[in-house]
């Protein structure tokens, strides 16, 4: 569905507006920012209780091998990913990146194994390049299509509670599971994953039902709706990337610190080491390190410093080293946090930089990443 | 008296001292404040002048000053605590107290009916 502004809808796109959502436009789409709660408290209640996203703008691509055979399709697409496909076991989910010559990311993804096809989950903003980027880079093998589903998360320590209301198998599942659960009478593909830090889980479900499902988890007390403020406050809270700001086609995974994505086996003396692009640079990197490096920032005070914000050495430095690439205030650590690009030298936690704002430089200091403890579910 | 600017300030004048602030509506709009930073008590401000910066969880937003002045006073209390800009943004959410430089140019301002209007 399109708005008059040419701004796409999303199934839930008439329930945001009943609850007196404040919509925006996103990546195409009029998407709620916040709702009556506002930023802050949403931000809290995912925390503490549970928090129902409406993620229905990425887009779910589904890759599937045109000989039958699941393992010819997680070959190739090992072919654009630097990531462990062929071990990943049915009814799992992994983090991976498509990659471009240089070593750059393209998109970061999800990528879950199906039984006899492979589903992706990307970033709204990349939806059609990646959609070409897999036709053209394993089309000859695989067929890709495009599924038009909604995308609901659910997440925060009660979300597991909540959804076993529904579900009760959904309390079996651990961190990065994906299986098929009825919801209301109808299959979901379910993943116990997230972007908050927060123990939860991710809901594909057919368009049509988006809203009954939704409706249901939010009569829940404990559930309430959470906007793309909250959202972004959350994912960065719990150092994970946006992509587009903190990754993007000049940044390696190495550099982004993503090399934990990149499993044993893809690299240099794994069974199946490198065949990806930008493979040389990458691999080199895992093993020398990159120039430089994403940090986690924590500014001097009380005042945000933001993407874009160059970073310095010194009060009087002239020439920045680095820059902030996300940053706001922390609402669960009561304080400003960013994250940013420093030379490798610089990057060691507790390393003292400078950010300017508003034309002042102010003492930032390089933290680890997350800055708050996750709560998956690994066990 | 009670004046208004389009940039959602309201200016309460006593003689030629204006208390000022953001109405309920800007406070609304910016969503939970977590930040302030305040003008410096003599710094002398031309009218349109960056005053002073609100930050809600999501951006930062400037505060102009509505008319030409010198700063004589500025509100700690929502440095300390920017929750009180969104719990009692007329009241003791206040941000700076300006002396005016020429107190009839509030003239020019809107009243609290037209500025009703604006933001209906």
């Amino acid at each position: 569905m399109t708005s008059d502004e040419g701004l796409k809808h999303t199934p839930l796109h008439a329930l945001h507006v009943e609850l007196d959502a404040r919509m925006v436009p996103f990546t195409g789409y009029e998407m709620p920012v916040q709702y009556k709660l506002g930023v802050l408290k949403e931000h809290l209640h995912t925390r503490t209780a549970a928090g129902l996203f409406d993620v229905s703008h990425m887009g779910h691509i589904a890759v599937r091998a045109k000989s039958g055979e699941a393992r010819d399709a997680a070959q190739v697409l090992e072919r654009i990913v630097p990531v462990d496909i062929l071990g990943l076991a049915p009814g799992r989910l992994r983090y991976a990146f498509f990659t471009n010559a240089r070593g750059g990311i393209l998109d970061d993804v999800m990528v879950a194994n199906c039984g006899d096809h492979f589903l992706i989950v990307v970033n709204a903003a990349c939806k059609a390049a990646d959609e070409a980027h897999l036709r053209a880079q394993l089309g000859n093998v695989c067929n890709v299509e495009r599924l038009d589903r909604a995308l609901i998360a659910l997440q925060g320590p009660k979300a597991e509670a909540v959804l076993a209301i529904l579900a009760p198998e959904c309390s079996k599942m651990r961190f990065m599971d994906m299986r098929t659960l009825t919801l209301m009478g109808t299959d979901c593909m379910v993943a116990r994953s997230g972007y908050t830090g927060e123990d939860g889980f991710e809901i594909s479900t057919r368009a049509d039902i988006a809203r009954e499902i939704a409706e249901e988890l939010l009569a829940n007390v404990d559930v309430a709706p959470i906007g793309l403020g909250a959202r972004d406050s959350l994912r960065l809270e719990a150092g994970l990337c946006l992509y587009g700001s903190d990754i993007d086609e000049r940044t390696t995974p190495v550099e982004a610190g993503l090399s934990w994505a990149i499993q044993k086996v893809r690299r240099r003396g794994g069974a199946r080491a490198g065949g990806f692009p930008g493979a040389e640079i990458i691999l080199d990197q895992l093993e020398h390190g990159g120039p430089r490096r994403r940090v986690g920032l924590r500014p001097e005070g009380r005042a945000p410093v933001r993407a874009g914000a160059p970073l310095y050495t010194e009060m009087d430095a002239i020439a920045p080293v680095g820059s902030v690439t996300s940053g706001g205030f922390g609402p669960s650590l009561d304080a400003p946090i960013a994250m940013g690009y420093l030379p490798a030298a610089l990057s060691a936690p507790g390393t003292r930089v400078f950010a300017e704002l508003r034309g002042k430089r102010l003492p930032v200091t390089v933290a680890t990443l997350p800055f708050i403890v996750p709560k998956y579910k690994r066990n | 008296m009670l004046r208004y600017t389009e940039e959602h300030e309201w200016l309460k004048l006593e003689e030629d001292i204006a208390t000022i602030g953001i109405t309920g509506h800007a406070a609304t709009l910016l969503g939970d404040v977590v930040f302030v930073q305040l003008p410096e008590v003599g710094a002398a401000l031309a009218k349109g002048d960056g005053a002073a910066v609100v930050e809600s969880v999501k951006a930062a937003s400037d505060v102009y000053a509505p008319l030409a002045g010198e700063v004589v006073e500025i509100n700690q209390a929502i440095v300390d605590d920017p929750g009180i800009v969104n719990a009692d943004p007329q009241g003791a959410g206040w941000f700076y107290k300006l002396r005016l430089k020429d107190a009839k140019a509030v003239d020019g301002l809107m009243d609290e009916a037209a500025y009703k209007k604006l933001i209906e």
